[in-house]
């Protein structure tokens, strides 16, 4: 333990001696904040060792998937796009659609607890936020679909900049108490008296489905298939610029040392509360698509237990891999699917199972797993 | 005023069960600055065992001392197999994995005593007492977790063993020095913790009902209760608990209605966290930097 603190202060020392200007020189082409090779080691298995490699991974090698590996995104993408909306109808497409709903609502919440290091076991409030925003716009004041988008970014932003107000105080375990508290109160909140002329009360509301624009050939489902799709394309491409930048260094250097992040002229206060306005709001958006592909919101649907599941989906997927999002929102919306076959508690054993598994056996979770995989294949 | 005072009896009914839940987050939080999410759900879990038991014909004490000894085993078990690896993980990976054991005991009631409500017998008299402010089974409940409060007060004070633990949880390396099991002890806080949920979750069984979400609501105001008195105090928690119950009571009636009780103890954490983080009696906190 002693040693591990010496080597600790020791890198601190060094980290802040490199970066001679605080805050001035503080470009992409200095020294990243917690490189692999200034002995950063000791801060990550101390403050985060879940994500062995999770710092490395992501500054150094996993922003240059060099040209050849854009393209390869965009025909995946496209592929994506276009074998499910020729192939699929109805209640498949619908669960793709979630797939893509889900996959926002986990990288939101990666950018706030894998790549920020706040854990948050609340975010089914924000998406339930997000949700109610376009239900009661679309319901209430038949505003059209696409225009609500905008207009619950704004509100679960706000609402996540104040949330992360108090936040600022509260270290890791109690942060996620707190939010977890807020998971369990928000369907309460939602059915309350002052608000049910908007939210419907325990009914809760239904809104109608939008229909392909521009006298597309589409039905409903693919439409809005292509549509979230094309929100979440957009979605992963600024996470993705965000992390690999500026901002992204100072979050994981916030995640891995706030200490010595601060030090070297990182505004703590700011960065950790625009990051939960940011994580927030990409939730927001997600809860906004649910709600507008399931056609109803109502309080119960945004029980304690779509928090955790979220939580689930970054564990599975790993909490500090863009990519992983996707493979904790095919988890979340299938696994409970087959296993529903078993027995109606049959999804939750399994999610806990699965969960303390990877936490003992994957901790980076499968998109880091895979990455690491992937990497080392490259080396040979 | 009569109303207020009802109001607060039972607050004070309510909050026992909230300061034993309490109580039991914080001696696991004590020992292994772990906070217990899976506490609730490990309280309903023994909830159900003990109905089981009393359908299969056993009287209610018996069943209640069978069900507090197989829960003091499974606590003991958990920590065993779960959590000791767990020791000097990261906290995103200790959350992880407690939210997992909520999750998977959560199921397993679900699974194996399905998911309708069912009434639990509460073996004291049903007509009011004390001039009519209070239920038989609220006075009782209140006389069964202050006993369990005090013989947990007593053990830790006056036996070597609670001693200990103490030391266990206070200073492991210290500890061990002396010849303490460190080890043991925490096994033994976990079992201690497991069994005090249990009660906690018979005793308010009668009242809420019980199925397989019946704590989420009572662990919240139990970690308000822990956090308002301190989270590393037990005799904090136990005030705490009390506060809660009373304040949850009479901001119900009077200040925010029923419907919103909940919510109020979301905010009585937020406060506590953002005025004054080390509780009512818990110590600050000092980190080496």
């Amino acid at each position: 333990m002693q040693k591990d603190q010496a080597m600790r202060d020791a890198a601190a020392v060094q980290a802040g001696i490199k970066q001679p200007m605080p805050g001035v020189s503080f470009d992409p082409s200095a020294n990243p904040v917690v490189p692999a090779d200034t002995g950063a080691k000791p801060y990550m298995t101390a403050a985060y060792g879940s994500l062995p490699g999770a710092v490395q991974g992501d500054t150094t090698a996993q922003g240059n998937l060099g040209r050849s590996g854009t393209w390869l995104i965009i025909l995946a993408v496209l592929t994506v796009a276009v074998i499910p909306t020729a192939l699929f109808n109805g209640y498949h497409l619908f669960q793709l659609t979630m797939v893509v709903v889900y996959a926002i609502a986990i990288l939101g919440l990666s950018l706030l607890t894998g790549f920020n290091g706040q854990i948050s076991l609340g975010h089914g409030a924000f998406y339930a936020i997000g949700a109610y925003t376009s239900a009661i716009l679309m319901a209430n004041f038949d505003v059209p679909y696409w225009a609500t988008l905008p207009v619950s970014a704004v509100v679960c932003a706000v609402v996540g900049f104040l949330i992360g107000l108090p936040a600022l105080r509260l270290g890791g375990l109690y942060l996620a108490l707190t939010t977890f508290s807020l998971a369990i109160a928000v369907p309460q909140l939602l059915k309350h008296n002052s608000v049910s002329d908007w939210t419907g009360g325990v009914q809760g509301l239904v809104i109608d489905k939008p229909d392909a624009p521009f006298g597309l050939p589409l039905s409903s489902d693919q439409w809005l298939y292509l549509f979230t799709l094309a929100i979440g394309c957009v979605m992963f491409v600024i996470a993705h610029n965000l992390v690999r930048g500026r901002i992204g260094r100072a979050m994981m250097a916030v995640r891995d040392h706030a200490l010595a992040a601060e030090a070297m002229g990182i505004n703590l206060a700011l960065l950790k509360t625009r990051t939960f306005a940011l994580s927030a709001m990409f939730t927001g958006i997600a809860g906004s698509l649910g709600a507008i592909t399931v056609q109803f919101v109502a309080p119960d649907s945004f029980g304690v237990f779509i928090s955790i599941f979220l939580f689930v989906g970054l564990v599975v997927g790993g909490a500090a891999s863009i990519g992983g999002t996707i493979i904790g929102a095919v988890f979340i919306q299938f696994i409970p699917n087959i296993a529903d076959q078993v027995s109606k508690a049959a999804p939750g054993a399994v999610y806990g199972v699965i969960l303390i598994a990877m936490m003992f056996l994957m901790p980076e979770g499968a998109g880091g797993f895979i990455w690491r995989q992937y990497r080392r294949w490259r080396r040979k | 005023m009569e109303g207020a005072l009802h109001q607060v009896m039972s607050g004070i009914a309510n909050g026992g069960i909230y300061a034993s839940v309490a109580l039991a987050l914080v001696m696991i939080y004590q020992a292994t600055h772990h906070l217990n999410f899976a506490q609730g759900e490990m309280a309903t879990f023994s909830t159900y065992i003990a109905l089981t038991l009393i359908h299969l014909g056993l009287p209610y004490w018996v069943a209640f001392v069978i069900t507090v000894a197989v829960s003091f085993a499974a606590g003991m078990v958990i920590e065993r197999v779960l959590m000791r690896p767990m020791m000097e993980a990261p906290v995103l990976s200790s959350v992880g994995v407690f939210i997992g054991l909520l999750l998977i005991i959560n199921a397993c009631s679900g699974w194996f005593f399905d998911y309708t409500i069912k009434q639990f017998p509460t073996p004291f008299p049903e007509q009011p007492m004390l001039g009519g402010y209070i239920s038989g089974h609220e006075l009782g409940s209140t006389a069964v977790t202050l006993g369990v409060l005090i013989a947990v007060y007593l053990f830790f004070r006056h036996t070597k063993l609670g001693l200990g633990m103490r030391a266990a949880a206070f200073n492991p390396a210290s500890a061990r020095l002396v010849g303490i099991r460190v080890g043991w002890m925490l096994s033994l806080g976990w079992g201690l913790a497991a069994s005090i949920g249990a009660i906690a979750g018979m005793m308010v069984a009668p009242i809420v009902f019980l199925d397989p979400n019946m704590m989420a609501g009572i662990l919240l105001y139990a970690f308000a209760g822990a956090l308002l008195g301190g989270i590393d105090s037990p005799l904090g928690a136990v005030l705490g608990g009390f506060a809660v119950g009373i304040i949850e009571n009479l901001g119900g009636a009077y200040l925010v209605g029923t419907e919103l009780k909940l919510s109020l103890a979301l905010v009585i954490i937020v406060v506590v966290l953002v005025v004054k983080p080390t509780g009512l009696l818990g110590r600050a906190v000092q980190s080496r930097v």
